[in-house]
Order: structure tokens, then sequence, then C-alpha cells
């Protein structure tokens, strides 16, 4: 037996390491994405005051951390009786959806313009060391200064609903602490070029044709890269509509067919199961009542397409036909397609933040409810990488006393691996080096996914490359490092 | 009568009462000495040491030493800026402050101070003492890992018989601030808010209202401490 290991991983956010295990004719027999950080976010919050969660637990990750924020916000919403997702105040819930799409349009734009634009402007099998942010900037200045002005305006808007860019206080329990004034409704809304609103939609939508440009030249390339069914999770609004912020939970199956019809996420728990795999920090979560081996799911923009039934805002929806079509009205299963659906939700994101600036209700006073409290909450929101769930149970005298997360990136754990065994089975066979091509195919199919490791174990750090082809008595026979 | 005085500070000559301390007489000339425990109006403790000031060449405390006649003060000079520098230092490593969860963040003292004298790396070693939470009572949390010792709740916050709901317990590095269990069943929701706002630090802490003062509107958000003192000046 061969072994093949690749750590760490460039252009994804934490760290983690791919092993391929060949047997003696170099065929791959297995392989695993191993996340060897451990941070324990859900350990060292015990004892805290409740209130601090969503201050405290953001700093998990410093790419989404709106996403722990306001997930953790919405947990203690219904510790502190003010009921979840609608139970708050216009203003409350409203200002929280702009600092969430705010969140999701910086985080996408980031990832389309900065981690996986490189592989589409410059090539997949472009010399490393152009195929990166620095080369698009290069030979596409114009593209490159859209992808910086798009996470900056992202960021202004989450600045002006948290108080700051990383790591804000907007969302506290009940509500939010602040509204959105005039001259910050203005800024966002008539910025002047290119950072109002009117700019970043049409730049969400260039950059939605942009992508749907490269796939009809490269159709083979992206449908064929990694295919596999699976399951796909997410949050829906109660209509069917795709909800970044509130829902209920629905999963369908590779078919479509609801395998989770629209639960009460409250109830979490009673659906989903966390397996913990000895070579992992990184648990794998599976539908209880489908079992280990068929329970596991996707989750992010893949998983939302295909689990919404429309889209509530009018050029987005026109794409989501368009994209829909494509399957014949089926779930998509094509691991490249993410970037696709990435994109469709960057452009609703815009449209939704036009919407909501538009909107007299962020400049009411009425900020926080609470009712009769309780002791325990569950806060789920959909993140730019997928569902995340925030659980807390509190004790009478207000400190944390149990706290569970499931992040996006843990819920995608199983789909990465498949992907990385889908792609090392193609590419990899009989193989008895690391190529350039294949380390890259690698990556690309853990990045589609837009892993954040560091979050998924509750640990910090950078994810660069390492890979090592490990022979039948454990002798490197191979082994890169980047 | 208060009798009238001249004295100096930083060499410059100002006429003031008698008796005042010299934190309070400089705050009226414009002149920022820092405090933590300090409180107008409340007995003076002298224990923080952050208003050490040079007394005709003299370290004292500013906060006990009363003003006479002559006195030649330095306040603003590099050798006393150091030494309130290395006590805010050692007043962060003797606890454990992770200010950026903390929801005094913004309000705190002992943070301005951190600001205000470009605290960077502490030049003492973290102690790492462990101290925990005493969420027991229905209004407050003390949380004991940010108590600098000031003693300010002690001092201010009493019952209707004069009774303190806070005191020291333990000695050494083990001493640690406590509330009284039995009086803090019930404590007013006046006395609640006076404790919290008298702790310069995020010690005391109101129940269930942390992050309600959004970023941009908190006490030292745009400006540093000591500029409301020193605006007198400009
Ligand atoms: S009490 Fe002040 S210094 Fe200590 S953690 Fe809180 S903000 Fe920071
Ligand atoms: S609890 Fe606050 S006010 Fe009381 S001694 Fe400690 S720091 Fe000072």
């Amino acid at each position: 037996m061969q072994k093949v290991t690749i750590e760490p991983v460039t252009r994804v956010e934490g760290h983690g390491k791919v092993t391929i295990q060949l047997d003696d004719n170099m065929n791959v027999t297995q392989t695993r994405l191993h996340v060897v950080e451990f941070r324990g976010f859900e350990r060292f919050v015990q004892g805290r005051p409740y209130w601090e969660a969503p201050v405290l637990v953001q700093r998990l990750c410093g790419i989404c951390p709106v996403s722990h924020h306001l997930a953790a916000a919405k947990a203690l919403d219904v510790i502190v009786g003010a009921g979840t997702g609608h139970g708050l105040t216009a203003t409350g819930e409203k200002m929280r959806r702009l600092m969430h799409y705010g969140q999701m349009f910086q985080s996408h734009a980031l990832h389309f313009f900065h981690l996986s634009s490189p592989d589409f402007l410059l090539g997949y099998d472009a010399d490393p060391a152009i195929r990166n942010v620095i080369g698009v900037a290069l030979n596409f200045p114009d593209l490159a200064v859209q992808g910086v002005m798009m996470r900056k305006y992202g960021q202004e808007i989450i600045e002006r609903t948290a108080g700051k860019k990383v790591h804000g206080t907007g969302a506290i329990p009940g509500g939010i602490n602040k509204n959105l004034s005039i001259e910050e409704r203005d800024y966002l809304l008539h910025g002047a070029d290119p950072l109002n609103i009117k700019k970043m939609v049409e730049w969400a939508d260039s950059a939605l044709q942009f992508f749907k440009g490269y796939y009809m030249k490269n159709r083979d390339f992206v449908d064929n890269f990694a295919y596999f069914p699976s399951n796909h999770l997410s949050l829906v609004r109660k209509d069917g509509a795709l909800d970044l912020y509130h829902g209920v939970l629905r999963a369908v199956d590779t078919d479509g067919n609801r395998i989770l019809n629209d639960v009460d996420y409250q109830e979490y728990n009673k659906y989903i199961e966390e397996e913990v795999r000895s070579w992992s920090y990184m648990k794998f979560p599976y539908l209880k009542h489908l079992g280990k081996e068929k329970g596991w799911y996707r989750v992010g923009p893949l998983a939302r397409l295909n689990t919404c039934d429309f889209i509530p805002s009018p050029m987005a929806q026109k794409e989501f036909e368009i994209y829909k079509a494509h399957t014949n009205g089926k779930p998509n299963n094509y691991c490249l397609h993410t970037h696709w659906a990435r994109l469709i939700e960057l452009l609703h994101s815009a449209e939704v933040i036009q919407d909501l600036l538009n909107d007299p209700d962020l400049q009411k006073n009425d900020l926080v409810v609470k009712g009769t409290k309780g002791n325990e909450g569950v806060g789920l929101i959909e993140a730019p990488r997928g569902t995340l769930f925030h659980h807390y149970r509190i004790n009478k005298d207000d400190q944390i006393e149990m706290a569970n997360l499931i992040v996006s990136t843990t819920n995608n754990n199983e789909p990465m691996n498949q992907s990385v065994n889908f792609v090392a089975k193609k590419m990899m066979n009989g193989q008895k080096e690391i190529t350039e091509p294949m380390k890259n195919a690698v990556e690309i199919a853990i990045r589609a996914y837009d892993p954040c490791l560091s979050c998924a174990t509750h640990a910090l750090g950078k994810m660069p490359l390492d890979i090592k082809l490990v022979g039948a008595n454990g002798e490197v026979i191979d082994h890169y490092k980047s | 009568m208060s009798e009238i005085v001249k004295f100096t500070i930083d060499g410059k000559e100002y006429e003031g009462v008698k008796g005042q301390l010299l934190v309070e007489v400089a705050a009226e000339k414009g002149i920022y000495i820092p405090v933590l425990c300090h409180w107008k109006g409340v007995k003076p403790a002298g224990s923080c040491r952050i208003c050490s000031v040079k007394v005709n060449g003299r370290f004292m405390a500013g906060c006990t030493t009363p003003l006479e006649a002559d006195m030649k003060i330095e306040n603003d000079t590099p050798e006393i800026l150091d030494i309130r520098k290395a006590i805010v230092e050692m007043l962060f490593v003797e606890g454990n402050h992770f200010c950026p969860s903390c929801e005094k963040s913004g309000n705190c003292d002992l943070q301005a101070l951190g600001y205000r004298y470009q605290m960077m790396v502490p030049r003492f070693p973290y102690e790492f003492e462990r101290r925990d939470i005493d969420a027991s009572s229905p209004k407050l949390i003390i949380e004991k890992n940010r108590c600098i010792f000031c003693k300010r709740c002690v001092r201010m916050i009493k019952d209707e018989q004069g009774k303190s709901y806070f005191a020291f317990k333990g000695r050494g590095k083990h001493l640690q601030i406590s509330l009284d269990k039995k009086l803090a069943v019930t404590m007013s929701e006046e006395n609640a808010h006076k404790a919290m706002d008298a702790c310069p630090v995020g010690c005391i802490l109101r129940k269930e209202v942390g992050f309600a003062v959004p970023i941009g509107k908190r006490k030292y958000d745009h400006v540093s401490i000591g500029t409301d003192i020193e605006k007198l000046n400009k």
C-alpha cells in the first residue's frame, strides 16, 4: 500500500492536510482530509456571561465573523424570550439582515476575485507563481480593482451595522444596538463611484456573466471536474425562498426528494448527529434517520440553490432559472458549479442590500425586545460557506454552561473528503509521484467549498499545502511542500 | 478662609487653594494627572499609584497629597510617564484582561490608559492567576479576572446602614474582591448601577445589558482619557 499526503492546502482559510492511500498497484484506495488543529471555543465559553457569546465566539474567524456573531445572537434571542427570526423589531431584524448580506457580499466577492478567479482567469494549469491574486492584479487590473472594492463595500456595511469592519458588537440578545443613520444610509446608497449600491449590483452581475462566459468555453472541464451525488441541506424561508438569515431546515437528496421537510431548527439535534473520527479534529455530521453512510450532506451555495424553490429578488431569480435549467430543475451535483451558485448569491445579496437601504425601518429606534427568559437556544444562519449552527444552554446565574457549534465547513467535511476522493482516483491512480496538476486538482476540489478549516475545528491559522506519498510499509515515496 | 498659595507644575507657575488634593488642583488648571482608584468626594485610598508625581524631587501620590505653598510638582516628564506606563502594564499582567470580548472595552479606564501610554507589550511576565467569576447575585456579575484592587466599590457602594456591599478577601497574590451574597440579594437598581459605574474596569457588570452601547458611542471611542481635563488648557 502507498500513501500520498497533501498538506497544507493553499488559498483556503485554515490548515489541513490530505492523505491519499495507494495499494500495491498504485491505485487509490482511500483519501482523507485531516484537520489537525484544535481550538476548543465550545469549552472556553463555558462560564462566560451569555451576552458575551456573540462578541467572543466570532473570534473563531477573521473571514466571516459576522456569521458567528449573528448565529450566537439568534440563539440568545431564544434565551431572552425574543423568539426566533421574526420575533425581533423590524429595525432589529433588518439591521441584522443588512449586516449579514453585507458580509455575504464581501465574503463571496473575496472568494471569487481573490481565491478562485486566478484559476479561471489564468488557467488551472498555469504556473502557481502567477496563478494567484497578484497574477490577476497584473493581468486583469480592472477585475482586481473590482474585487477589492466589492469587498470594501461589504465591509463598509458591516462597519455601519456592527460598529467595526471586523469583530463588531452590533447584534445583542433580542436585537441590535444601533440603527442606520440617514448619513450612513446615503453613504451606502449614493457614495462616490464605485462605492455605491448601484455599482455593486452592476459589478456583481458582471462577475456572474464573466463566470458564465468562462463556463461556456470550458464546460467539459467544469462539469467533469468533480461530480458526485449527495444530499444537500440549508435553511429556506417558510415559503421555500432562498433566505440567508433565517428559515426552516430543509434537505433534499440527489434527485431532489425532501429528506428533511422544513423543520424547526430549535430541534436540530433530533435530526442531525455528529460523528467523531480518530484521524481528524473535524467532526462528520449526518442526518440521523439516514445513518452515517447515507445521511451526509453538502451545505453552501450549491446546496442552497438545490434546496430553495426560488430566489426572492428579480435579477438573481432570472439567473437562478438559467442555472436550474442546466440540470433540468434537479439538484446540481457538479462541484465546480458552486462558483456559479456563489455568484448568483453575490448578485442576490447586492439586490437585498439595495432593498434594505431603501427601507425606512432601518432609521427607527425600537431596537431590542425581550420576553420570558429560557435557558436554552439554537441559532442557525446561512454563512457564506453554508449552514452554521450555534447552540447554548445557560445556568440560573446567566453563565453559559454548554455550547455546541457546527460550522459550515464541518457540515461539508464528508463532501470535501468525497471530492478529494473523486479527484484522487481520477488523477492519481497508477502514479508514483505527485505532479503539479495532481496537486492543483486536489486543491481545487477542496477550494470549491471555500472551506474555513480554522473555524471548523475552532482553530486558528492559514492553510498552505504539503503532499506526502507514503508506501505500503509507511515509507515516504514522494513529498511535496509549498 | 481658604489660603491661596503659589506652586509650579512642570515649571509653570500657578495659584491654588492650600490643602486641596494635587490631582484636583491640577485638573482645575487643565492638567491631567491620571487616576484609577480616586473618585472625587470619596476618601482617597492612594492604592493604584497611577497618579504618581514628583513633589520637590520626591515621588508622591497626587490623589493623597494636599497642596502646599511653593511645591514644585513634576507631572509630564519622561521619567514619570514611564513609571505610569509601567503601572498600567503591571495591572494588565496581574489580572486576565481579554479586551476583545470585554463589554467594558471602550469605556474602560485601564484600557484607555494603556492606549494613552502606548503600551504595546508589558515589560513584566503575565501572572495568569486563576480567578473565577461570581455570577450568583441577581443584578451583578463580578468578573474577578479584571479587578485592579482600586477599592472604589468598597469605599463607595454601601447600604442604608452604611455597610459595604464589597470587601477584599484573601491576602497577597490571592487577594480577591467579593460581593456580600446576602446583601447583594436586596441591592437596589440604583446601587447596582452605581457599582458598575464606579468600577474603572470591567469587573463589576450589570447583568444582561452588555454591549448595548454601539462602537463609536463609547466613552473613549473618539477621545483619549484625560482630554476632557486637558481641553480646559487649550
Ligand atoms: S477591564 Fe478593561 S482592560 Fe480589562 S479586559 Fe476589560 S476593557 Fe480590557
Ligand atoms: S471591583 Fe472594580 S471597583 Fe472594586 S476594587 Fe475591583 S476594580 Fe476596583
